[in-house]
């Protein structure tokens, strides 16, 4: 049978296009620009669907559109991005991330970015009819966390996350050590929430009997059933299910660091000490009811908070994603695999095309390109020759290398970085949460009214003036300060993520809410990194003859060439000649057309006319790159290459400026090129030149300054400072080692996100704020009936509840990254 | 009344059963993920009607 094509789509969209002209995008449904219009067919509004819908077409998964449209979700454009993922084939890689089944298959999990509906579940659940080979994909929606079944002999798992890079969800490789690890610590949680909510629920059955008893008139016998049978109930729920806050309140006295388990553990232990000593007793209040309640619900905000913790990466899993742990040696005619770390300076180690180098060194043999991308997060290619030095973590692209050892370990490049992101990530002071912040001067409030109560009652009776103390306590306890700042984060980050806006944990919302120093990196975060022509000098029609001739060219410079000047259809270049390592000559017509440096053409014999050659130097001053073009051997042009802001970053710089905060960029590049692309934006101070090293200081001391900084980047060379920041947050794109070490990553293109990130947290904090006042005042009303000495059992039990499900109210309604992330 | 002396044992009783099963069904990872298999049941749902009656 073949699968239902998305014809009524296709036809929604024409007619709208017949009614209002706007094209919707045959992947996403957003308006298509002009300039891409198709005449027939479907139209996109940009490559990433093309390629999206391209590769879902070709393999009949045409359902997904199907399923988009009846779950109701929007599309969004899709983002692939162009990474080859060849460190997934590193065979250390297999070892520590992929477990090999019996039946010769093996299974991975990676986390996918831009998961967002019930259609992207079923689309890559489709994955085995896209990749042959793969047996089984395994979606967790919540966690965005992918289980593949695949073949090894049949497909490498770089094909795999390749396609599912094509389908618009970059892969990123998941620990699956640690996925386990979480997965445990979630059951152990749900277990304790289980048994809390068998205890609160059963107690609140026997406390409806005892209070219709305390009102009505009871038979001593059954009272007494139905207080032993409440305690029996409490039992598993104070001394199991609550042992998290007592543990998180011992850690809080050891270490001093206030924390809101203790004012919890507090009002736990007090009414179930005086509960269990009255139910010994026979008389006297028993507070099973309202404790058990408290938490069960407690644990569901621990819970909500849990899941969208995700641990800092560690030093481990860092240097594994940027270098490989295998080296293969040459001695004499030998080659051996040995541990990486361990190469000494002057051994020879063989790289084969598409391996990653594994030490720092000069080329001995061969030649090749190397992949850049894992240490800038720019696909970029270097071509190298013998004598040149590589670096561990990059790929060799081309051909086999024997590279003779400089550094290996922790000496080379990626091994210092490595050292220094872990040295950042231990000095960085947390971020301590405002309600745990409440928490010690909470505590201290508490007590002391608790003793006051004491004291004032003591004169009615030691009996009476302790019930009512506890009965403080009880209502005291936390329970909606506690889930306040839980539930509020919990919506905005699964709000944030749906948004394109992943958090690894909480706490950056809060240092995000304030104003202090934004440090940004330039190139790939301010701008895109690829070239654009910026100035061009000589005659129009000479720019679309380059332009033929650089027709099938791969390089920057010659796509930026491409995109200014389309090439004339019919056109074609004869001849194509290569000249040095970046020039280029060819016919078209009757012209020879070259392109190059100028130091090509000096090479070459060829000197710019006066005119060319000023601007040349014109635009060498500004900081652009230059490329000069010759007509049959006489050199009439000279472009000018630039990289540009990126379309949202001018408006999105001045909004952070306007909402008070300081705006710097730090860029390892030339000041003139800094200057030229800062020109104009609200910034306090824009350097070039900074390396890695200085980045890192520089963060570290506006820290220690007291400033709250958020580093914004996408290399690996920032990566350092923004783990060393209060918050690092990483550009969509940006080098595995900058995801890792940041605390929030966006997954769409731009800096608009970083705006998004502080006014999501912004009006999160607001809701965290109202709840804790909610919680405040319901407490402020119990203390007062507590010291009046009306509070009785049944009162708190009422009081308590209903000031959680305030805040539950206020949180859920909670409307942080509806609007921004949108 | 002193039905209820027999009658509270037993209820508990079903409902430790009801939590041993719990226990059971978190421990074997069964509610591990909440979300996908709700998503997943409307497309297999949709696939054999699909089977079924090809259009």
């Amino acid at each position: 049978m073949n699968p239902p094509v998305p014809s009524t789509l296709i036809e929604r969209s024409l007619l709208a296009a017949a009614i209002d002209q706007a094209v919707a995008c045959a992947h996403c449904g957003l308006p298509v620009p002009k300039a891409l219009l198709e005449p027939r067919g479907a139209s996109f509004c940009c490559h990433g669907c093309r390629t999206v819908y391209a590769l879902i077409h070709a393999h009949g998964l045409d359902g997904y559109y199907l399923e988009r449209e009846r779950s109701g979700e929007r599309g969004r454009p899709a983002r692939t991005t162009a990474r080859k993922y060849e460190e997934l084939d590193d065979r250390d890689f297999a070892e520590r991330r992929c477990l090999p089944l019996a039946d010769g298959s093996a299974s991975v999990e990676l986390y996918l970015e831009g998961i967002h509906c019930s259609a992207c579940v079923w689309l890559v659940e489709s994955l085995p009819r896209v990749v042959p080979g793969v047996r089984e994909a395994r979606l967790n929606v919540g966690r965005s966390l992918l289980s593949v079944i695949w073949d090894p002999a049949a497909v490498r798992l770089s094909a795999v996350a390749r396609a599912l890079d094509q389908l618009g969800y970059a892969p990123h490789p998941a620990a699956s050590e640690r996925a386990q690890a979480e997965r445990l610590r979630d059951r152990a949680l749900l277990l304790r929430i289980g048994i809390a909510g068998f205890s609160a629920g059963n107690v609140m059955l026997m406390a409806f009997a005892l209070y219709g008893g305390a009102f009505s008139g009871m038979q001593r016998e059954f009272s007494a059933l139905f207080r032993w049978a409440s305690f029996g109930l409490a039992l598993p729920s104070v001394l199991y299910c609550a042992a998290v806050f007592y543990r998180g309140a011992l850690a809080a006295l050891r270490t001093r660091a206030p924390h809101m388990d203790l004012p919890i553990s507090i009002g736990i232990a007090a009414g179930f000490v005086w509960g269990a000593l009255n139910t010994l007793r026979g008389t006297g209040e028993i507070y099973f009811d309202s404790l058990t309640t408290l938490i069960f619900l407690l644990l569901v905000g621990r819970f909500l908070q849990q899941r969208h913790q995700r641990r800092a990466a560690s030093a481990a899993e860092l240097a594994q994603a940027l270098a490989p742990s295998i080296a293969r040696v040459r001695v004499g005619d030998e080659t051996r695999e040995v541990e990486a770390s361990g190469v000494r300076a002057g051994t020879l180690v063989v790289v084969a095309a598409g391996e990653r180098i594994p030490v720092d060194g000069r080329i001995a043999a061969g030649s090749s390109s190397v992949d850049l991308s894992l240490l800038t997060g720019e696909s970029t290619r270097e071509d190298v020759a013998l004598g040149d030095r590589v670096w561990a973590g990059t790929t060799n692209a081309a051909q086999e290398l024997v590279v003779e050892t400089e550094h290996s370990g922790a000496q080379t490049r990626v091994g210092r970085l490595v050292e220094s992101i872990e040295a950042a990530q231990r000095e960085r002071a947390p971020i301590v949460k405002l309600a745990d912040r409440l928490a010690s001067k909470f505590v201290v409030v508490v007590l002391a009214l608790a003793a006051l109560t004491l004291l004032v009652w003591w004169g009615a009776g030691a009996d009476r003036a302790i019930e009512h103390a506890v009965a403080l306590l009880v209502v005291t306890c936390p329970c909606a300060l506690g889930m306040a700042t839980p539930l509020s984060v919990s919506v905005a980050l699964r709000r944030a993520a749906a948004g394109g806006l992943l958090f690894k944990g909480g706490e950056p919302l809060e240092a995000l809410a304030g104003r202090g120093v934004i440090v940004f990196d330039k190139t790939g975060t301010l701008t895109d990194g690829t070239p654009r022509l910026e100035s061009y000098a000589g005659p129009e029609d000479l720019l679309r003859l380059a332009a033929v001739v650089e027709q099938s060219s791969e390089h920057p410079l010659a796509k930026a060439i491409r995109r200014a000047a389309p090439a004339a259809g019919a056109l074609r270049a004869e001849g194509l000649e290569v000249l040095g390592s970046r020039g280029l000559r060819g016919r078209v017509g009757t012209e020879l057309v070259t392109i190059g440096s100028a130091a090509l053409f000096d090479s070459l014999g060829l000197s710019a006319p006066e005119p060319i050659a000023a601007k040349l130097e014109e635009f060498g001053r500004r900081g652009l790159s230059t490329v000069l073009i010759a007509r049959n051997h006489a050199v009439e042009a000279v472009a000018a290459f630039g990289d540009g802001l990126r379309p949202d970053a001018r408006q999105t710089l001045e909004s952070l400026a306007g909402l008070g905060h300081e705006l710097l960029v730090l860029s390892g590049d030339d000041q003139r090129v800094v200057d030229r692309v800062c020109a104009g934006l609200p910034l306090r101070e824009s350097s070039g030149g900074v390396s890695p090293e200085q980045k890192l200081a520089r963060v570290r001391e506006l820290v220690r300054g007291g400033k709250t900084v958020i580093m914004v980047g996408d290399g690996v060379n920032d990566a350092a400072a923004m783990s060393a920041a209060t918050v690092g947050i990483a550009v969509h794109g940006g080098a595995e080692a900058s995801l890792l070490a940041a605390h929030v990553f966006s997954t769409r293109p731009g800096v608009a996100p970083v705006l998004c990130a502080i006014l999501g947290a912004r009006k999160t904090l607001r809701v965290i704020r109202r709840g804790i006042a909610f919680s405040l005042a319901y407490n402020a009303l119990g203390v007062t009936l507590a010291l009046l000495g009306v509070l009785s059992p049944l009162l708190a039990a009422v009081l308590m509840p209903l000031s959680s499900l305030t805040v539950v109210g206020s949180a859920l309604r909670s409307r942080a990254f509806r609007e921004e992330a949108a | 009344m002193s039905v209820l002396f027999l009658i509270m044992p037993i209820t508990l009783l079903i409902s430790a059963a009801a939590v041993a099963a719990f226990v059971w069904a978190t421990r074997s990872g069964q509610l591990d993920d909440l979300e996908t298999p709700a998503l997943r049941a409307l497309h297999e749902e949709r696939q054999r009607m699909e089977e079924r009656h090809p259009s």
